[in-house]
């Protein structure tokens, strides 16, 4: 046993809430923290003060959750908020992203860190547009986990048929978008029913409540566990007098396990060599598992610098100048056809042309829109770019991080769209 | 890797990542140094992120003259011990070349006026980037806070137009003139620090642990009594075992009382509390959006 008596093995989860503006995301996450004891007895009396000054007439839990002044004086949630709280079992990071239409970025944005997604759904509205815009975005940034929570249960006299309906839509949904775990549960945030509690008027419902099921998902085997891949931040090179030789290559392990001993390959190089030690802070380790962050130094002192990658010898990533992917653009400035970008894939720099948009995705009918190929802000599409130099990259669905890459305009700096590179 | 608490070993790795990809993305770059316990993790993280080698930072430690005697000198022993250059600008100064408005009054601090310190020296040292203990659990304002945050050149933050930042891809790429500041901390919670320094036996100030203090009340907040604060009529000066939840100057930090001795008691302290360490900061009573007002001028 660890500290408190918790259990020393307390693992860390990450999921995204989504859902419509009034679906009452705000007042679930209000409802974990409050039911689960996180929050403290200065926030609340701080929600109690506020929900009487805005004339509500019970506590209003999402305030908790609503950050900036802007949203406070609308009611809405503008940017994705992140809340932590924790049970004996896990450690939860909330990304709390926003339903509007304009806000596809801050959904993607959170979907990329998460392990599992969280999508309302309002009873007495059952699946809308945006249901099956979430949906697609949970499916398209390769979340592994869904939970549907059916809201406002008390507004259906906690009907099972109408919960039933519902489902069976999403049933179709999930099918198509080949989620792999998907999960229903019937709630009430307002009132907690099934959220940490079960709940006496919806007997019917057998399943684990919300706070039981997050707490027991089994998430380990999601992390990229196959291919073995290192980006190099950076080079560690102390030149001191008792580290005078030492020559590491800090980073953190993107997929599968390295151990002392391990024939590596660099890219783009393809120099080869064998790894002499993984090394954190004075200690040595004879194994490195995707998530670590180590240093790693070789037998053979051969040129490694920032944005080359590490790689087990007889798995190398693929390698390519021109690359498929699907984007997300978040810039107010349409994408322009024959416009260069800088993109960045891990530590990896370089630029590229955006050579054609094959198709829009139209996210709220799923069907691929070859009409209208002007990508504006929260558009996702499907696209080709050119770079000028060979990328060395695997498919978003074998590795979210070496799969992955940003745009960025020259000039404003600012990041334009993320990138997922499809399967050749 | 030597952690057994697999969520603390996540926070770490993520957190080494960060200052890893500061040290190669960044010019002239210093960890914001209050002497606090944050500030002091920070250090330790970058100590893990680059051994062998010495960190690549400087730390900077912007002074409001209302210091705890110790912080400053366990602020100058760990710059010594890490060999690496320690920077102090002064409130002072910027009081006195009149920069900045001194506050006057009973509740006067100088916590707001250290963002025109820190934008000066920002200024002054060519710093383009500022690593900072911020973390987003502390303050809602801070939840939606990014790992890289860009601030335009005249420091400000819009909290609106935030770039998007996804997966583990930092984009600092900015203009002249323009900074980032960056929180390597920002998915910890109190919690987690004190549970991270008890797991890496990270040594601390003395004041984190229990001491004999002369405070006073104010508002239900205890306030460490120093000789230049004043005190309202009915404000009486006692001694109480105490010791500092969040250390920074101290005409605003709030101490609790407490007997613990150790970490481990600190930590079971932390556990059973109900109460968050910002209610102890005086600073963010003022009003609902004290926090975002002050970030968006260039606080920390």
């Amino acid at each position: 046993m660890g500290i408190n008596g918790e259990s020393k093995y307390k693992s860390l989860l990450r999921f995204i809430t989504a859902g419509s503006v009034d679906d009452g995301k705000s007042t679930l996450i209000g409802r974990l923290l409050y039911d689960s004891k996180s929050i403290f007895e200065d926030q609340m009396d701080h929600i109690v003060q506020s929900s009487k000054r805005l004339g509500r007439q019970e506590v209003d839990l999402s305030l908790l959750t609503d950050g900036l002044r802007a949203e406070r004086e609308q009611g809405i949630t503008i940017d994705v908020a992140y809340r932590y709280f924790a049970t004996p079992e896990r450690k939860f990071i909330i990304a709390d992203t926003p339903g509007h239409i304009q806000y596809t970025r801050n959904m993607v944005t959170g979907a990329s860190t998460a392990n599992l997604a969280v999508i309302l759904i309002d009873a007495r509205k059952g699946v809308l547009e945006q249901t099956i815009r979430h949906t697609y975005i949970a499916s398209l940034l390769d979340i592994r986990h869904v939970i549907f929570c059916i809201n406002k249960m008390d507004m259906v006299n906690y009907d099972e048929a109408a919960f039933s309906n519902i489902k069976t839509d999403l049933l179709v949904l999930v099918r198509k978008l080949q989620i792999e775990d998907s999960h229903y549960i019937p709630i009430s945030a307002k009132f907690g029913y099934n959220v940490v509690e079960p709940s006496e008027n919806m007997r019917w419902y057998q399943g684990k409540t919300f706070l039981r099921l997050i707490e027991t998902i089994e998430i380990k085997k999601d992390k990229n566990s196959r291919e073995a891949r290192f980006p190099v931040q950076t080079v560690i090179r102390p030149l001191s007098e008792e580290y005078h030789d030492y020559r590491g290559y800090a980073g953190r392990v993107a997929g599968g396990t390295f151990l002392q001993g391990d024939e590596i390959t660099v890219m783009p190089s393809l120099l080869k060599s064998k790894i002499a030690s993984i090394d954190v802070m004075g200690k040595t380790f004879s194994e490195a598992t995707a998530g670590d962050s180590i240093t790693i130094t070789l037998e053979d002192p051969i040129d490694i610098s920032r944005g080359n990658m590490i790689v087990k010898s007889g798995n190398l990533p693929l390698t390519s100048q021109d690359i498929n992917l699907m984007a997300c653009w978040f810039n107010e400035r349409p994408l322009k056809v024959g416009r260069k970008y800088l993109i960045r894939n891990n530590s990896n720099e370089t630029t590229c042309v955006i050579k054609s948009v094959n198709y829009r995705m139209n996210i709220d009918t799923l069907e691929k829109d070859i009409a209208n190929l002007t990508i504006n802000m929260n558009d996702i599409a499907n696209i080709s770019i050119r770079t000028s130099k060979p990328l060395f990259f695997d498919s978003y669905s074998k590795n979210n991080i070496t799969g992955s890459l940003i745009f960025i305009e020259e000039g404003t700096n600012e990041t334009v769209a993320a990138g997922m590179i499809m399967e050749e | 890797m030597n952690i057994n608490d697999e969520h603390l070993k996540e926070l770490e790795d993520e957190a080494v990542f960060v200052m890893r990809e500061v040290a190669a993305q960044f010019e002239k770059k210093v960890i914001l140094f209050s002497g606090g316990k944050d500030s002091i993790v920070l250090v330790h993280l970058a100590k893990k992120a680059f051994w062998p080698a010495k960190i690549p930072f400087s730390l900077l430690h912007i002074d409001t003259g209302h210091n705890f005697e110790e912080t400053l000198k366990f602020r100058d022993d760990l710059a010594k011990e890490l060999e690496i250059e320690l920077l102090v600008r002064l409130v002072q100064d910027s009081i006195d070349r009149g920069k900045v408005l001194e506050e006057t009054g009973i509740n006067a601090s100088r916590n707001k006026a250290q963002s025109v310190t820190l934008l000066d020296a920002i200024e002054e040292l060519k710093i383009d980037v500022a690593i900072g203990g911020g973390r987003r659990d502390e303050e809602k304002a801070r939840a939606k806070e990014r790992f890289f945050s860009h601030r335009n050149e005249f420091g400000q933050w819009d909290p609106k137009n935030q770039r998007p930042e996804l997966w583990n891809i930092f984009n600092g790429h900015k203009n002249i003139g323009e900074h980032f500041r960056v929180f390597p901390i920002s998915n910890w919670t109190e919690l987690d620090v004190w549970q991270y320094i008890l797991s890496e036996k990270i040594k601390l100030p003395k004041l984190y642990y229990t001491h004999r203090r002369k405070i006073f009340s104010r508002n239900g907040v205890y306030l460490a009594w120093a000789p230049f604060m004043q005190l309202k009529p009915a404000e009486k000066v006692f001694e109480a075992d105490v010791r500092c939840r969040t250390i920074g100057d101290i005409t605003c930090t709030g101490v609790t009382l407490s007997k613990a001795k150790s970490l481990e008691e600190i930590v079971s302290e932390i556990a059973a509390t109900r109460v968050t360490e910002r209610d102890g900061r005086y600073d963010d009573k003022r009003s609902e959006a004290a926090m975002e007002d002050r970030k968006k001028e260039g606080y920390f």
